[in-house]
């Protein structure tokens, strides 16, 4: 199955290093892996997302947690989360066709971000499959795609104090429940 | 052991800041770590942090090899307790260190190995002995640091400490660059103090945990314990005692929890696993409860995960959450300091009667012990079992045995019995050939009181060898058995028996270890037959300084019994039952 985990770490040399070593001595391919800065001083936050075994979860978590620069682990699992991606597509067009590209970007509710004569760029953020939608009708046309830049998975559990990652942080909301109506209430998409 | 008047102006260090260079505050807060012996050996880049220590209370032990140094600390470790230190300098000097920080990292020996690097502005230019040792290392280190700054040096240091020692402990690196060491800056032991120690998250011990552990152990008819080296590690040697002499619960040890549990206790059923006892296999394939104590189901101890212990319920206490799960899925796991749980656990169970079981554990025992070497008349060879089984009868049990690894390691698991923790240093998870001979010497660093026993195999002994150089150098009284058969022993048996006796590349021309003894200045003798084996051990242990016994035993003696590789615990292979060299019908 597919695994999703969120970790917060040290903004220091090689701490990447540490929890991509530990997929490869587990022998677990990384689908995607996002790090940035995160609400934290000094901390970065990560989304990594893996294909391994229903039971492997509870393993992984807890050898990221022996890493000593990590400081918080959640694996989102099936838990209610909003989860995005971030594509920028380099597709050939000349002033001749681009209106139907154009047609196409609105229709994903995509955006344009440059344009030349030979070329435009489409910016595109979503769940992992609509982005798979604009690419999959845009290679329809063969050789139009000149070059794909994808950001991988980001992930965020939906509700306000529902995170276990604030949890952990024990930033101030040591106990609180998750309130089960929150997750339901928020979810518009 | 080179102590002088200046310990004073160290320990001053400790309680005012001073200014120091980068080398004085290596060893400062050593000191101050309460570190005063360290393994290393010298070099480039490692050279200003040895300029500066003869200020410091710290005896350095010169080594023959890098690897002795990090196999010197890992014996010190496992004899005191304490964290062990090894030095060495970058490049080879960092590289040669590696096979004994994994035999740390895999038996969980908190360790600390400082190395030099080449000045960090040539950092990563391939530069004269550069190598990426913190990158090198990573995947057998709890954890490394790379120190490039004098300022930054106590606190990495500190911190490398208290992860060696926390939680589950490992071997830490700390890798200095040679400028940082040259730089000063202000030294404030007290201010480079790690934040407080954060246990591991996902470490949890509820109620309802202990309360289904305790009703398992209260309904079980065939319960075992299975000891392991976290018992040790934790210092529960008296709660697991309470709990199964209170429960009359039968406890099966690791080879790492050999000493944990009292041998000569009427409950302990001895060594489990791949040449544990078939009694011990068998009551555990019978059980219908496993209360493993700081110990990870091993494929050595399991067999395989399919066939183990097919009717037993398992109550899995350990301080690693990683651990629960891996190999044997845990019906109850108790995930934090095994000495700490037991004392939640133990007010919760009761007395009860264990009397059938282990009459039904009993009753294998008999069937087992007449095949045993050990019981057949003298057939004037001289067997490995004799000799371990002298040595322990002789030491009264009480040496520490430090072993290299195969078949004289097993046969020393099964016939010294060991009644304290501490007393069997051997290499378990990554069966380190040529641990044995620089362990013993950082074991009697850590116990200098105790007699201390090298026990190895030609082959093993003789990848570490120089080391005995050291041991004169340091005048040490180390006694030395060397179980020589003339072979790579247990490869041969596997040869033996899964190979059809092809017996490639083990067949093992040595030098004769008695001159070679000699040469070191080291008396030894050679020992042939049974007979000769009493007089040889007093003649050693009264020597006054080392003794090497060459014990030349049996060819082709096998370790019995056996449980093949990947099969489960009940199909064991048995001792032959008579002479096992005479019973083949084709020799």
């Amino acid at each position: 199955m597919l695994h999703t985990f969120v970790a917060y770490v040290e903004d220091l040399p090689g701490v990447l290093t540490r929890v991509a070593s530990l997929f490869r001595r587990l022998n677990i391919n990384i689908n995607s892996l996002t790090v940035g800065r995160s609400e934290r001083q000094g901390l970065s936050r990560l989304t990594l997302v893996c294909e391994a075994s229903s039971e492997a979860g509870h393993r992984i978590r807890a050898s990221l947690y022996k890493l000593e620069n990590v400081v918080d682990v959640d694996d989102i699992a099936q838990a209610p989360s909003v989860t995005r991606e971030l594509a920028l597509i380099k597709v050939a067009a000349t002033p001749k066709n681009r209106a139907q590209i154009f047609d196409l970007v609105e229709v994903f509710r995509a955006r344009i971000v440059d344009l030349t004569s030979e070329s435009l760029m489409i910016e595109m953020t979503g769940v992992e499959s609509k982005i798979e939608g604009l690419i999959e009708v845009l290679r329809e046309d063969d050789g139009r795609i000149l070059e794909i830049c994808r950001s991988g998975k980001m992930t965020m559990r939906r509700g306000h104090h529902t995170s276990g990652v604030l949890r952990a942080l024990g930033a101030g909301i040591a106990e609180v429940a998750e309130p089960e109506e929150d997750r339901v209430a928020a979810q518009p998409e | 052991m080179g102590i002088d008047a200046t310990t004073h102006a160290a320990n001053a260090h400790l309680t005012t800041p001073t200014r120091l260079t980068g080398s004085e505050i290596l060893w400062a807060t050593l000191v101050g770590e309460g570190v005063d012996t360290v393994f290393g050996y010298p070099g480039g880049a490692i050279l200003p942090a040895y300029d500066a220590l003869r200020k410091f209370p710290i005896h350095h032990v010169l080594v023959r090899h890098e690897q002795g140094a990090a196999h010197m600390a890992d014996g010190y470790a496992r004899a005191s307790g304490k964290v062990g230190v090894a030095i060495a300098t970058s490049g080879p000097g960092a590289t040669n260190l590696i096979t004994g920080i994994a035999t740390a990292m895999l038996d969980s020996i908190p360790m600390v190995c400082i190395t030099g690097n080449v000045p960090s502005k040539v950092l990563g230019t391939d530069a004269f002995q550069e190598v990426d040792i913190t990158g090198v290392t990573l995947p057998v280190t709890k954890h490394n640091f790379l120190v490039s700054r004098a300022e930054d040096l106590a606190a990495a240091l500190r911190h490398a400490f208290q992860i060696a020692r926390s939680g589950r402990p490992g071997p830490v690196l700390v890798d200095i660059t040679k400028d940082a060491q040259q730089a000063s800056a202000i030294f404030d032991f007290e201010a480079a103090k790690p934040r407080a120690y954060r246990p591991h998250p996902m470490l949890t011990v509820e109620d309802s945990g202990l309360a289904q552990a305790a009703e398992l152990i209260r309904n079980a008819q065939r319960p075992v314990i299975l000891a392991g080296h976290g018992i040790s590690e934790s210092g529960a040697m008296e709660q697991v005692r309470t709990l199964a002499e209170r429960a009359q619960i039968p406890v099966g040890l690791t080879l790492l929890g050999l000493g944990s549990f009292p041998a000569s206790h009427p409950l302990s059923l001895g060594m489990m696993g791949m040449h544990g006892e078939k009694w011990v296999n068998d009551a555990i394939q019978e059980a219908d409860l496993l209360i493993a104590c700081g110990m990870r189901f091993d494929d050595r101890v399991i067999g395989t995960p399919a066939t183990y212990a097919p009717k037993a319920k398992k109550i899995h206490i350990e301080i690693d959450p990683a651990e629960i799960n891996k190999n044997v899925k845990a019906d109850v796991a108790l995930v934090g300091d095994l000495r700490a749980v037991l004392e939640e656990l133990l007010p919760r169970i009761s007395g009860r009667d264990g009397s059938s079981w282990l009459k039904w554990i009993d009753a294998r025992k008999g069937e087992s012990a007449v095949r045993d070497i050990k019981n057949l008349p003298d057939s004037g060879h001289l067997y490995a079992a004799h000799v371990m089984h002298d040595l322990w009868r002789m030491t009264g049990g009480n040496a520490v045995v430090v072993t290299d690894v195969g078949q004289h390691q097993m046969w020393e698991a099964q016939y010294y019995h060991h009644e304290h923790p501490r007393t069997l240093i051997t290499s378990g998870g990554l069966g380190t050939m040529g641990f044995a001979l620089p362990a013993a010497i950082g074991a009697k660093f850590g116990c200098p009181e105790k007699e201390v026993w090298v026990i190895a195999g030609d082959g093993g002994f003789q990848m570490t060898a120089a080391e005995l150089s050291t041991i004169v150098q340091e005048k040490l009284k180390i006694n030395i058995a060397i179980i020589n058969n003339g072979y790579l022993g247990m490869v041969r048996q596997w040869q033996e028996f899964f190979y059809d006796r092809n017996y490639e590349a083990t067949p093992l021309v040595s030098p004769d270890f008695v001159k070679l003894a000699d040469a070191h200045g080291i008396p030894a003798l050679a020992v042939r037959t049974r007979g000769e084996v009493a007089a040889a051990v007093e003649q050693a242990r009264a020597a006054e300084g080392a003794f090497l016994l060459n014990f030349l035993v049996e060819k082709e003696d096998s370790v019995y019994p056996m449980i093949p590789a990947g099969k489960a615990l009940h199909e064991m292979i048995l001792r032959p039952g008579k002479d096992p060299l005479e019973e083949r019908a084709d020799d």
